[in-house]
């Protein structure tokens, strides 16, 4: 990190520490807004919560490694998890995990070269009635087919930017 | 949001948001405990503890300051409905929390969502501006001097253990998820300490409907140990999956043919930490005397290979565990193991009776709810689907696609 984003992280989480208050209790709302705009709770992160809230900074650590939705390292811009839970087992998971790592290049617990994409299994993610199931960020797709992931997986390329480029070069093919 | 494929009718339907406090309001405190208790209603979370018996605790309980918890940390798999009375009633679940605060004496209400529900967040915090508008919530709450009550969204982080109630607690004190012992319980030590209620996201819509319609409507229906209605979500094999409100006690059979599923070969009921019922003993009844539910209902059809349903749950276990206790910590991947071996199998009778006894320690030495029901869906599977579970070759019944 420049530090210049050292500096915007820092003042971003005082500022969530004035909203959510200076006591252990704001801790998870912190860390999740961290996650949500750093894509992870770095080390530095981590140790300015820590000084902030007055507590050792292992103390952070520990709640960030439980959580499956907190992490040191960084993830994605679009997090993809797919439920392996076992009513969406039974409705095919399988094949779109499958889909999923032929359309992305990763596999699961894969992070994209670029950054863009992190591919992750969920545990039932309360759509058991119509599964497989997945979701992208805070979005849920339900009944997913293996035709349907590239048309999921269109709209996140584009809020890259990475479209803009692929296109052009099929456009040049 | 997204619809369930399938719904029945309720009967949230017959209840307006709002009218829930407005009856509770008309009460005294200790008269919505009463009529709680006469109702009989237990927790819908899944440990069926009785929910004016949980009030009175929390409302005799000395101190100022009282929580009022939702928890709607659904994580249980095959457990949808929560999320859909959420979307669908909230109103109600916003009622019966804030009646929960009236009985109490409660200023805080806090609804714990999971992780998971984050996209539901918006619209619930928009309901909860439209009360404060209407001074449901705030200072004052219908027209009551010195009654304030508010409510506020705090997010899990994806951690199935989190739905326990003091790990849940212990989550919204900034700490790891870890499940606290009890005694000493939330009534009178829980969110910093101070007496706290928690109450599934059901628990509070049903409170709701029975301020507003009476004990003797709830009481109606259901069994003598188990009365009134249950929220079901039904997924697998089966015609019509979706959310569904039966009363208590019905019939694993009687389940079934309402959704489509009669020619069943199991049915998970309670969801992973649940137990696997055969064909065999459809006709036992759903209660808590029987066998109980948080509502997670999984329909496994004929060619199901059930080695793979318990290696499916054992491997959730395994990853949600909290580690903090030896039994649950090791005992659930001991399990998995074996089941490995069963896959392949190589596993013999004495091993296989080792892991059984295994189980039966989980379920007696764990320290809290995870690791005691986490070997049930195992061990019942072993019980009753022998040809699934042993001498497996690659040509063998048990091999059946899945
Ligand atoms: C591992 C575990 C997970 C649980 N998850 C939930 C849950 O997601 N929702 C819930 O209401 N109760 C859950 N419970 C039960 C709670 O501990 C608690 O009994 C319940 O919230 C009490 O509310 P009730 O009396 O209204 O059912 C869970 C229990 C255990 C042991
Ligand atoms: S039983 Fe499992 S989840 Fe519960 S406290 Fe022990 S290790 Fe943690
Ligand atoms: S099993 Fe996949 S959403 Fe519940």
């Amino acid at each position: 990190m420049l530090v210049n984003d050292l500096e915007r992280q820092n003042s971003d989480i005082v500022a969530w520490l004035d909203k959510y208050g200076r006591d252990r209790s704001a801790l998870l709302p912190v860390l999740q807004e961290i996650q949500k705009k750093y894509s992870c709770v770095s080390n530095q992160a981590m140790q300015v919560v820590a000084d902030h809230l007055g507590i050792h900074p292992v103390e952070v650590y520990s709640v960030v490694s439980f959580y499956a939705f907190l992490d040191d390292k960084p993830k994605g811009k679009n997090v993809i998890r797919l439920c392996r839970t076992i009513s969406c087992d039974m409705q095919g998971k399988a094949h779109i995990a499958r889909q999923l790592e032929n359309d992305l290049g990763i596999g699961f617990g894969e992070t994209s070269p670029d950054g863009q994409f992190t591919l992750e299994w969920a545990n039932c993610i309360g759509m058991c009635d119509q599964g497989p199931a997945l979701m992208v960020n805070d979005r849920v797709y339900t009944s997913v087919t293996p035709s349907m992931v590239d048309e999921i997986l269109e709209p996140c390329r584009k809020s890259c930017g990475v479209y803009a480029l692929a296109s052009k070069e099929e456009g040049q093919a | 949001m997204i619809a369930p494929k399938n719904r029945g009718p309720m009967s949230y339907d017959t209840v307006k948001a709002e009218a829930g406090l407005t009856a509770a309001l008309a009460k005294t405190p200790a008269e919505v405990v009463a009529t709680l208790t006469e109702s009989g209603l237990k927790g819908r979370g899944g440990a069926g503890f009785p929910t004016g018996l949980k009030w009175k605790f929390a409302a005799e309980s000395q101190g100022q300051d009282k929580y009022v918890i939702c928890n709607a940390d659904e994580g249980e798999p095959g457990t949808f409905k929560d999320r859909f009375l959420l979307t669908d009633y909230a109103g109600l679940v916003m009622d019966g929390m804030t009646a929960g605060g009236w009985a109490i004496g409660a200023k805080h209400g806090i609804i714990y969502l999971r992780g998971e529900y984050t996209y539901m967040c918006a619209h619930l915090e928009a309901l909860l501006q439209a009360r404060r508008d209407k001074q449901l919530l705030g200072k004052n709450v219908g027209g009551h001097q010195g009654f304030d009550f508010d409510i506020e969204i705090r997010m899990g982080s994806g951690a199935y253990v989190c739905g326990e109630e003091t790990a849940l607690i212990e989550s919204l004190e900034g700490q790891r998820g870890e499940p606290r012992n009890r005694p000493p319980f939330p009534v009178d030590t829980g969110f910093m300490d101070k007496p706290s209620i928690v109450n599934n996201v059901e628990t509070f819509a049903y409170v709701a409907c029975i301020l507003v319609k009476g004990a003797d409507w709830f009481k109606k229906t259901g069994t003598a140990k188990s009365t009134g209605l249950k929220i079901f979500s039904v997924s697998g094999d089966c015609e019509r999956p979706g959310v569904y409100e039966f009363p208590m006690g019905i019939t694993v059979a009687d389940l079934l043919s309402a959704v489509g599923g009669s020619d069943a070969k199991a049915v998970q009921i309670g969801g992973a930490s649940g137990y696997c019922a055969p064909a065999a003993e459809f006709n036992r009844t759903i209660a808590y005397e029987d066998i109980a539910t948080g509502g997670s209902i999984i329909v496994f059809g004929q060619n199901r290979d059930m080695l793979k349903v318990a290696k499916n749950f054992l491997e959730f276990f395994v990853e949600e565990s909290c580690g903090q206790c030896t039994p649950c910590r090791d005992g659930n991947p001991k399990l998995l193991e074996g089941v490995e071996l069963l896959e392949k199998g190589r596993c013999s009778t004495k091993y296989l009776s080792e892991l059984c006894s295994l189980g039966e320690t989980m379920q007696l030495a764990s320290k809290c709810g995870l690791g005691q029901t986490s070997a049930n869906a195992f061990l019942s599977i072993v019980k009753h689907f022998g040809p699934d579970v042993m001498a497996r070759t690659p040509h063998c019944a048990g091999h059946r696609k899945s």
